[in-house]
């Protein structure tokens, strides 16, 4: 295995490697993150106390700067009062990769310290339904939208500059407007993930239905086809390849939407779940729920990529390899 | 007896002078009588596709440019046209409005004496790209037009095999385009659009992307199909040898504006082989398009042309070096 094999210009990698590359690519944040846990001296900035010795507001279990420990462990020492002691320590929003482990896993077996508190998975629930329900209404409005401007010039130029003019205005600066429409619950929250998907949608299907090779639909001409039968036995089986990319593609626009959705009205979902644990200092939880989101995103990816290529046995790019 | 086999002496060696001259200057033009007979039968037949005074101006930023001018010819049923000419001389865009792809500016494009209006199905079109669809499997591509004109599937799915077999692509009905190589998916093209049983069949440079191997094998191929079925073929090239090999006859187009310049009846007697490419009457007929197509003395125009890149070498390498 020589070096010049593994950075060949633009040249696939034999599956060994890519299979090697894929693991080392989510080891390596890993490994850093590990190193900065627990190895002592890399960052470490505060000082977690074991014995307050004779420094009155010192506690056990108590984060001091490590500056302010120094400092106190001066003036004990100075004053020959008893030293106070303690372990190099990383604040209180980074904990170690083992912490969240556990969190993670408690978050599913062990019910929530707080009475009104919700469980992960039902927070994640939560969250999945609102994706769900604003990804299908977006799709059932830009889908085919976004194709009749593809194949129409007359739609295209009567509705693409309005939505070239929406798409710049961000999402989130409807959410007053939408609590007012739709009220304080899951309506405004499905508003903003919508408003965040769909002109984005409309346009990129516009654009791929563009791109379909225009001899095909020539060649389905000379064969008698009439303008009509054109659109769904010509146009839409040809770039249903390319629009199940893009619809997997804007799925995950849809979920970078979720989190700000979900703090409008009354903060719910996973959104909720999150504030609710930082507020209470519980940053373990709050890495579980944001590697969970990270986990049901890719995997769901993955599925939907698999999938694909069931669903399109004449779609090379997908199946090549 | 003796006398007549003085006679027989005589014949032969007259026979053998002529043979002697029309190697050296046969004409284009000369035709045997087997072949003339054969163009008198066919001209016979009744007219399939006739062009009166057809015109094409294209509007751009630049001002009118005139693709096609006054173009005039029949086709008779069952022949094989060849359409030729040098780059730019507007033979795609010919196709392209007998496909009823384009619009044209002036005359007209009758098919059975009825005016051409828009694409159908009487003209069935195999493209020089590969058209076919690539999420159809390869009897359903050639089902396709069928469906399209409510034919029932079942129905369809008979022809489509039919029509497969005849092509000798009975053993790929099930495969995707993408798993055949250039010359079978022009194969299932030309078998979809058979399926149809157009009035004519246009052939845009179909072979143009095929490797001459290929090329030489589907050419077979076509003039096979051409001679068993009641099909009229129109087909465009840039090879000579091409037209020459499959037509009846040659429209020769020159450029700006596309215009033609001859139709030529070619001389090469019918069935055709790959022998006959060193023949007399092949070779004239050649040498006439090449004439035609190439003129000895280059058009100077306005704006860049290749004639205008003369490439000045020189010599990179030792005298001694040579290898020739």
């Amino acid at each position: 295995m020589s070096l010049a094999s593994w950075f060949a210009v633009r040249r696939e990698l034999s599956p060994n490697k890519r299979k090697l590359l894929g693991i080392g690519s989510f080891l390596l944040p890993l490994i850093f993150w590990c190193a900065v846990s627990y190895v002592p001296f890399i960052w470490h900035p505060m000082v977690l106390i074991s014995n307050p010795g004779a420094v009155d507001y010192f506690q056990t279990d108590m984060l001091v700067d490590k500056d302010v420990f120094k400092d106190e462990l001066a003036n004990m020492q100075a004053a020959n009062k008893a030293a106070p002691q303690g372990v190099p320590a990383n604040p209180i929003y980074l904990p170690a990769p083992h912490a969240v482990a556990k969190a993670l896993y408690t978050g599913f077996t062990h019910a929530p310290e707080q009475r009104d508190g919700m469980w992960l998975h039902e927070s994640l629930w939560h969250s999945i339904q609102i994706i769900f329900w604003g990804f299908l209404i977006s799709s059932l409005i830009g889908v085919p939208l976004g194709i009749l401007c593809g194949t129409y010039t007359a739609i295209s130029r009567l509705f693409e500059p309005f939505i070239e003019f929406f798409r710049y205005l961000p999402a989130p600066a409807f959410g007053a407007l939408a609590v007012a429409i739709l009220g304080i619950y899951d309506g405004p929250k499905i508003a903003i993930i919508v408003i965040g998907t769909l002109f984005q949608q409309i346009l990129i299907i516009a654009n791929t239905t563009r791109k379909l090779d225009y001899s095909l639909l020539e060649a389905a001409l000379t064969l008698g086809t009439s303008k009509f039968k054109l659109l769904i036995h010509v146009i839409i089986p040809g770039i249903l390849p390319e629009l199940y990319r893009d619809q997997r593609i804007l799925l995950g626009w849809a979920w970078t939407y979720l989190i700000v959705a979900e703090l409008i009205g009354t903060s719910s979902g996973i959104t909720w779940f999150i504030t609710q644990q930082a507020r209470y200092q519980h940053f373990d939880n709050v890495y579980a729920a944001i590697i969970i989101i990270g986990i049901i995103g890719l995997g769901g990816d993955l599925l939907l990529a698999a999938l694909s290529k069931t669903l399109f046995p004449w779609d090379r790019s997908a199946n090549k390899e | 007896m003796d006398v007549n086999l003085d006679i027989n002496v005589v014949s032969k060696n007259n026979i053998a002078s002529k043979l002697e001259a029309s190697k050296t200057e046969v004409s284009y033009l000369a035709q045997t009588e087997a072949v003339k007979s054969r163009f008198d039968r066919l001209k016979a037949r009744e007219v399939i596709l006739e062009v009166k005074g057809l015109g094409k101006v294209y509007k751009t930023a630049k001002g009118e440019v005139t693709a096609l001018k006054g173009i005039n010819f029949k086709t008779h049923r069952r022949e094989f046209i060849c359409v030729i000419g040098p780059s730019g001389c507007g033979k795609s865009t010919l196709i392209r409005i007998l496909a009823g792809l384009e619009t044209h500016s002036s005359g007209d494009v009758l098919l059975d004496g009825k005016p051409v209006t828009g694409p159908g199905r009487d003209r069935g079109m195999v493209f020089q790209g590969y058209t076919l669809f690539p999420w159809l499997s390869v009897k359903k591509n050639v089902m396709f037009g069928l469906e399209m004109n409510d034919i029932g599937s079942n129905e369809a799915a008979r022809e489509a095999d039919l029509w497969l077999e005849l092509v000798g692509l009975e053993k790929f009905a099930s495969a995707y385009p993408h798993e055949l190589s250039g010359g079978m998916k022009q194969r299932v093209a030309i078998a979809r659009a058979l399926v149809n049983q157009p009035r004519i069949l246009l052939m845009d440079e179909p072979f143009g992307a095929l490797d001459a191997q290929s090329r030489a094998k589907m050419q077979a191929h076509l003039l096979e199909i051409w001679r068993n079925i009641d099909i009229t073929i129109l087909f465009i090239t840039h090879d000579l040898d091409e037209a020459i090999f499959l037509a009846d006859r040659i429209l020769v187009l020159k450029a700006h504006p596309g215009e033609v310049q001859e139709l030529i009846e070619v001389p090469v007697s019918r069935p055709r082989n790959a022998s006959q490419f060193n023949s007399p009457e092949f070779l004239a007929t050649k040498a006439r398009l090449e004439a035609l197509i190439h003129p000895p003395a280059p058009v100077v125009e306005e704006g860049i042309n290749d004639e205008a890149v003369t490439p000045r070498m020189i010599r990179f390498v030792n005298v001694e070096d040579n290898v020739e």
